[in-house]
C-alpha cells in the first residue's frame, strides 16, 4: 500500500511548465451510475500522457467531457490555465483539442486528402474547393510526421492498411495547429508493425511540441510511448505515474486495485501522508 | 518481473514509398483499372453502342436522324430525375415520391398557367412555381428523414401514396388541363436552328476545355503533379465530338429539325449537378454521409442540413423533369406521374454504375443510365414489340449491369483496392 518512488500524487506537477489541459474535480453521473467521481487529470506541451483503466473505469467519459459530447456535473476544466467551458465537438476543436477516435472516423470512400480536409474544406469565393491546396498541404503534413508509408494521396481510405489509416487520422488531427491530441485506442486493431508504425508517430507529435493524450488498454504500448500515466479506476483517479520510475507490474495493481487518492466526501486520504 | 518489460519493439522498419509508383504510364494504369475490376464508363458505353447496333439491323427507322432527336427528347423528362436519385442514393437513402412529385409538378405548372383562372402567371413563373414546391416538399420529405429519424423508404413511401391521391383528386374533377404556354412548351418542343445549335456546341466544348485547362494551371502552380494528362486531352477531345457530333446528327433531322432544347437543358443540370457533387464543399459532405455518416459528422460536417438539401434537390429535380414531360404532352392527364416513371429513374441511376448503399456514384451515371433505357425503349419500339418485351428488356439490363458492377467491385476488392 505504501507510495512508491514513482507515485506521484494529487497536483504534484513533475514537470516545470502549466498544462495545457486540467481538469479539477470532474463528476459526472448517468442517472444513478457515478460514471465519474472528483477526477483530476492533466497534462503538458510536450508530454505523452497515457490514460489507463479498466473497463467501465471512466476513460471514455472523461474524454467525452474534454470534447464536448458530455458536460460533467461539477468540476473545472482549465485550458492554457484558463477555465473554458465546451459544449460541443466544434468548442473543443477552436480551443485546439483534436481527437482521433477508435473506429477512425475516417470516409472509405474519400481519399487520403478529401479525409484530412472533411468538415473545412478550402473553398474560393466561388465555392469551389482548393483541391491543389488541399493536396500540396497534405502532402506536407504526411511529410513532416515521416508518414512515408502511403503511395498516393489519391487514392481511397478504403485501400490503405489499418496503420496507415490510423496516420492518416492523426496526421488528420494535427493538420489544424492543434495543441492538443487525444488517441483513443488507435493501436487496438493493429498488428505488430503497424502498431509500431503508429507509436512512433505519437513519440513524435509530442516531440514536435504537442500534448497527447493515449487511452489504451496495451500496457505495453504505454510503457512504450507515455512519459507520465494516469490510472483511473471505478471512476476515480488513482495516481499519476511517471514512466521512468514505475513499472508495468504498479500500474497493473493500479487499475486493479489502486486506491483512490480522494474519495469524494472524505478530504484527504493516506497515499496524499505517504508521500 | 518489471524489469523484463521491453520497452523497445523489435526493430521492424517503416516500409518506404515507392515512388516509382507516380511515374507509371498511362497505359500501365488502365491496365491495372482493367485487372482490378475498375471499370469506370466501359461497359455501359460499350452495352450502349451493342444496343445501338442490334436495333439498327432490327428496325430500319431506328438509325435516323429525326430517331436520334427524338430519343433526346423523350429521355430529358426521366434523365432529370435520375440526376436527383443520384444525390439521393450517394446519401444510401432512396426518395419513391420522386415520380408522383414530378407529376405534381406538371400538375401546378398547368394549373399556374390556366388561361382565364385567376392564377395565370407567365410561363417561366409558373415553372419557378412548381419547381419550387417540389422542392420545398422534398425537404420536408427529407426533414422528416433527417430531424425524426423515419427511415427515407417509409416518408417516401407514403409520399408516393400522398401525392398520387392529390393527383388523383385534382385531376377527377378537371380531367385533362391543357398547357397552352409556349414558354412551358418549348422546354419539350423547342428546336435550335443550325446556327444556333453550332454556337451551343462550341460554348459547351470551349467552357470544358477552358475549366480543364484552368485546373491545370492551379495544378502547375501548386507544384501538383498531373495525374493522367493523356486522359485529360483524350477528355476534352471526347466532349468535343459528342457536342459537335450531337448537333451535326440533329441539324440532320428533318422532322423535328435542329438540337432539341430538352438536350441542352439535360446538358445544362449535367454540368451543374457536377459542378455541385465534385468540385464544392457540399457535394463533399454528401459523399462523406454516404459513405460514413459518423465520421462525417465527427469532422463537424451537419449531417441533417446535408439530408434536407439532398431531399431538396431531389424533389426540385422530379419537379423539373415533371414540368419537361407535361410540356411534351402539351397537357397532364390522370396518368401524369405513374407508370415506370419512378423506377425507370432509379434504374437509370443504378445502371449508370451508383451504389444503392451510398458513398459511391456520379451525377453523369443518370445521363448515361437514362440514355440506356430511353433507347432500349425506343428501339423495341420502333421495331415494333409491345409493352412486356420492353419492361422484360429492361429488367434484364438492369440486373446485368449492377452484376457487373458488383463483380467489378468484388474484384476490386480481392486486389486490395
Amino acid at each position: 500500500m505504501g507510495a512508491s518512488s514513482g507515485f506521484v500524487v494529487g497536483n504534484a506537477t513533475p514537470v516545470s511548465e502549466t498544462p495545457i489541459l486540467q481538469l479539477r474535480g470532474i463528476s459526472k453521473s448517468f442517472g444513478s451510475v457515478q460514471a465519474l467521481t472528483d477526477v483530476d487529470f492533466e497534462v503538458r506541451l510536450g508530454e505523452v500522457m497515457a490514460l489507463v483503466g479498466d473497463n467501465g473505469a471512466g476513460k471514455s467519459t472523461l474524454i467525452k467531457c474534454v470534447a464536448g459530447i458530455h458536460s460533467p456535473d461539477s468540476g473545472q476544466i482549465l485550458f492554457d490555465g484558463k477555465p473554458v467551458h465546451i459544449h460541443s465537438p466544434k468548442d473543443a476543436a477552436r480551443l485546439g483539442i483534436e481527437f482521433v477516435y477508435q473506429d477512425l472516423a475516417l470516409c472509405d470512400n474519400l481519399d487520403v486528402v478529401q479525409n484530412m480536409y472533411l468538415g473545412r474544406e478550402e473553398r474560393d469565393w466561388l465555392f469551389r474547393l482548393k483541391e491543389p491546396l488541399m493536396e500540396q498541404r497534405t502532402a506536407e503534413t504526411l511529410k513532416s510526421l515521416s508518414v512515408t508509408t502511403i503511395r498516393s494521396i489519391r487514392q481511397p481510405v478504403a485501400s490503405l492498411s489499418g496503420g496507415q489509416r490510423q496516420s492518416v487520422a492523426v496526421a488528420k488531427a494535427v493538420q489544424w495547429n492543434s495543441k492538443l491530441v487525444i488517441l483513443d485506442e488507435p493501436t487496438a486493431a493493429l498488428g505488430v508493425a503497424q502498431t509500431r508504425q503508429v507509436l512512433e508517430l505519437v513519440k513524435r507529435l509530442a516531440d514536435q511540441g504537442l500534448a497527447v493524450v493515449l487511452i489504451s488498454h496495451n500496457l505495453h504500448d504505454v510503457f512504450e510511448v507515455a512519459t507520465s500515466i494516469t490510472v483511473l479506476r471505478l471512476g476515480r483517479d488513482v495516481g499519476v505515474y511517471e514512466r521512468e520510475k514505475t513499472t508495468q507490474q504498479e500500474v497493473v495493481q493500479a487499475i486493479t486495485a489502486g486506491i483512490p487518492t480522494k474519495v469524494s466526501g472524505i478530504p484527504e486520504t493516506t497515499p496524499e501522508l505517504a508521500s | 518481473m518489471s524489469s523484463e518489460v521491453d520497452v523497445t519493439a523489435p526493430g521492424i522498419g517503416l516500409p518506404e514509398g515507392d515512388d516509382a509508383e507516380a511515374e507509371a504510364g498511362l497505359w500501365r494504369r488502365a491496365y491495372d483499372n482493367l485487372r482490378s475490376g475498375n471499370l469506370g464508363v466501359l461497359p455501359i458505353v460499350i452495352g450502349l453502342a451493342l444496343i445501338v447496333v442490334f436495333f439498327s439491323y432490327k428496325a430500319t427507322n431506328f438509325f435516323t436522324a429525326d430517331n436520334f432527336n427524338n430519343i433526346i427528347v423523350q429521355m430529358a423528362g426521366l434523365t432529370m430525375l435520375a440526376f436527383g436519385v443520384v444525390f439521393v442514393l450517394l446519401l444510401g437513402e432512396i426518395d419513391l415520391s420522386i415520380g408522383y412529385l414530378s407529376g405534381i409538378a406538371a400538375l401546378a405548372v398547368a394549373e399556374f398557367q390556366l388561361a382565364g383562372s385567376s392564377h395565370q402567371y407567365p410561363g417561366l413563373v409558373a415553372i419557378a412555381i412548381a419547381v419550387g414546391l417540389c422542392a420545398f416538399i422534398g425537404g420536408v420529405q427529407g426533414s422528416i428523414v433527417a430531424k425524426v429519424g423515419v427511415p427515407s423508404f417509409v416518408v417516401t413511401l407514403a409520399g408516393l401514396l400522398i401525392w398520387q391521391g392529390v393527383i388523383l383528386q385534382v385531376l377527377e374533377v378537371k380531367g385533362v388541363i391543357v398547357i397552352q404556354d409556349a414558354w412551358i412548351n418549348d422546354t419539350a418542343n423547342h428546336y435550335f436552328t443550325a446556327r444556333v445549335g453550332w454556337i451551343i456546341a462550341a460554348v459547351v466544348t470551349g467552357v470544358y476545355a477552358l475549366g480543364t485547362l484552368g485546373s491545370v494551371v492551379s495544378n502547375r502552380r501548386a507544384g501538383v503533379a498531373i495525374r493522367r494528362p493523356l486522359l485529360v486531352v483524350a477528355k476534352v477531345v471526347g466532349v468535343a465530338v459528342a457536342t459537335f457530333g450531337t448537333v451535326a446528327v440533329s441539324n440532320h433531322a428533318n422532322v423535328p429539325n435542329g438540337l432539341p432544347l430538352a438536350g441542352v437543358l439535360v446538358v445544362i443540370f449535367l454540368i451543374v449537378l457536377t459542378f455541385l457533387a465534385k468540385r464544392t464543399p457540399f457535394g463533399r459532405h454528401v459523399y462523406a454521409v454516404g459513405g460514413n455518416a459518423e465520421a462525417a459528422r465527427r469532422a463537424g460536417i451537419n449531417v441533417a442540413r446535408i439530408r434536407i438539401i439532398v431531399f431538396m434537390i431531389s424533389g426540385g429535380m422530379a419537379g423539373v423533369g415533371g414540368v419537361i414531360l407535361a410540356a411534351r404532352l402539351n397537357s397532364v392527364d390522370l396518368n401524369v406521374g405513374g407508370g415506370t416513371l419512378l423506377l425507370d429513374a432509379i434504374s437509370a441511376a443504378v445502371i449508370g454504375g451508383t451504389s444503392l448503399f451510398g458513398g459511391r456514384g456520379e451525377v453523369r451515371s443518370a445521363l448515361l443510365g437514362a440514355l440506356v433505357i430511353a433507347t432500349v425503349s425506343n428501339g423495341l419500339n420502333t421495331a415494333g414489340y409491345k409493352t412486356g418485351t420492353i419492361y422484360i428488356v429492361t429488367g434484364v439490363i438492369l440486373l446485368l449491369a449492377v452484376t457487373l458492377d458488383t463483380i467489378a467491385r468484388r474484384l476490386q476488392a480481392r486486389s486490395g483496392r
